[in-house]
């Protein structure tokens, strides 16, 4: 593994955006971020800037308003990029699956690397989330 | 000539090492503090190197020649410094090195990096003047710009110029871009300004700033190693200190306004460094 390989593996950052999430996945996405589990101990960053970022983590049912708004960040985020999609209602829809504004999981607007299910996500399993989603980076080119 | 070049060597390869692994303890200190484990202490130099292997995106072709003139100006700004060469001038180069960031956030579209340009440019309007008095302080003190003449006098800068060191401890909270001055690239405020003059930088391109950054540290606590030259290894440890204050002022204080930072460092920083400058000619006499 060379050194930008290595290095990419050490500090994955990441953009969090919320579809139309009940938030109950979004505070557990910030949970990861506090003393009790730290991502920042891997080189994890919450990045608000798309253009920084290395994985997209996505949560919440993409709806009609949110669908051109998940296509933009995800062509912003520079190669090579990650798509982790985190909670039920963003790995397929959920209980809003046959809402009349909602379009269905994440997966129907942009491709999705990495889905843990979840209603809510354990911390725990979205760091086990990201972490799969980095060896699938390691071996991109 | 030979030795010369060595210093330039020597600056232009370890000066960066040192920069990131400054920041390296910076991010493992702020994590104690706030009672994580936080990241290795190379973290920079592996987000370094993932920068460079990202694709760049081009918004505007300009934009990669002001960062490129961003770590030209601040390396030279810094070879100034360690080959003891003219104070004044390194300020305007400084001054150059900013104006260069800031051009660099204007040649875009985004209105974020509007933001934090124009934020930057108030930065540069609140630590210039503080620079600018140091250089007279030291004329003052010295009879002469030069930094070799600083490494020459025996006694510390800092007995007669000890307000404008405080002054420059102001500066340096500006120039670091940390709280309470986290204002133009908004290392935490997100949801304000996203990432402000910076938004715009990706890949490669964002490495750069950061290696910038990196002199830029290296630069600035130099600067205040200035003020205790003999023996150097005081200043250094003077330096390392006021960068651990930095760190605590960072991890105690809210993020501040733009104005606020201006008043104060108009206020506080230019009356205390006019008033050493009098002392030092009324004591002195003027020549």
């Amino acid at each position: 593994m060379g050194l930008i390989q290595k290095s990419r593996v050490k500090s994955p950052w990441i953009l969090h955006f919320d579809n139309s999430s009940c938030n109950g996945c979004d505070i557990e996405v910030l949970a990861c971020l506090t003393p009790l589990y730290d991502v920042e101990r891997f080189g994890m960053v919450n990045m608000g800037n798309p253009k920084h970022a290395d994985i997209l983590l996505i949560t919440g049912p993409v709806n009609r308003r949110t669908a051109r708004v998940l296509k933009n960040l995800y062509d912003q985020v520079p190669d090579p990029k990650v798509v982790v999609c985190v909670g039920t209602c963003g790995s397929t829809g959920g209980v809003f699956h046959n809402c009349y504004n909602v379009l269905g999981g994440v997966d129907k607007v942009i491709p999705v690397d990495v889905y843990v299910p979840g209603c809510s996500v354990r911390p725990e399993a979205i760091i086990d989330g990201v972490v799969m989603a980095l060896q699938k980076l390691a071996s991109m080119r | 000539m030979i030795e010369q070049f060595l210093v330039v060597m020597v600056t232009l390869v370890c000066a960066p090492l040192v920069g990131g692994l400054l920041f390296g303890i910076d991010r493992k200190i702020t994590a104690r503090m706030q009672g994580r484990f936080g990241p290795p202490v190379i973290q920079p130099f592996y987000d370094f190197f993932k920068l460079l292997g990202k694709e760049h995106i081009a918004v505007s072709k300009l934009q990669f020649v002001w960062i490129y003139g961003y770590l030209v100006f601040m390396i030279v700004s810094l070879l100034f410094l360690f080959m003891k060469s003219d104070f004044l001038l390194l300020v305007f180069l400084l001054g150059f090195a900013s104006v260069s960031l800031v051009l660099g956030g204007f040649s875009t579209k985004s209105p974020y990096a509007h933001f934090g340009a124009n934020r930057e440019l108030m930065q540069i309007l609140a630590y210039e003047p503080i620079l600018l008095l140091l250089a007279i302080g030291i004329y003052a003190q010295n009879g002469s710009f030069l930094i070799s003449e600083i490494f020459k006098q025996e006694k510390p800068l800092l007995f007669t110029l000890w307000p404008l060191f405080l002054a420059v401890l102001y500066v340096l909270t500006i120039k670091m871009r940390k709280s309470p001055f986290d204002i133009a690239t908004s290392h935490h405020g997100h949801q304000e300004i996203v990432k402000g003059v910076t938004t715009e930088y990706s890949g490669p391109y964002f490495a750069l700033f950061h290696l910038a950054e990196w002199y830029e540290i290296i630069l600035l606590l130099g600067i205040i190693a200035l003020f205790w030259t003999n023996p150097l290894w005081v200043g250094i440890l003077i330096a390392l200190a006021a960068f651990i204050l930095e760190l605590f002022i960072d991890n105690i204080a809210a993020r501040m306004t733009v104005g606020w930072m201006v008043r104060l460092s108009w206020s506080v920083g230019l009356i205390l460094g006019i008033l050493n400058i009098a002392y030092i000619y009324y004591t002195k006499g003027v020549s």
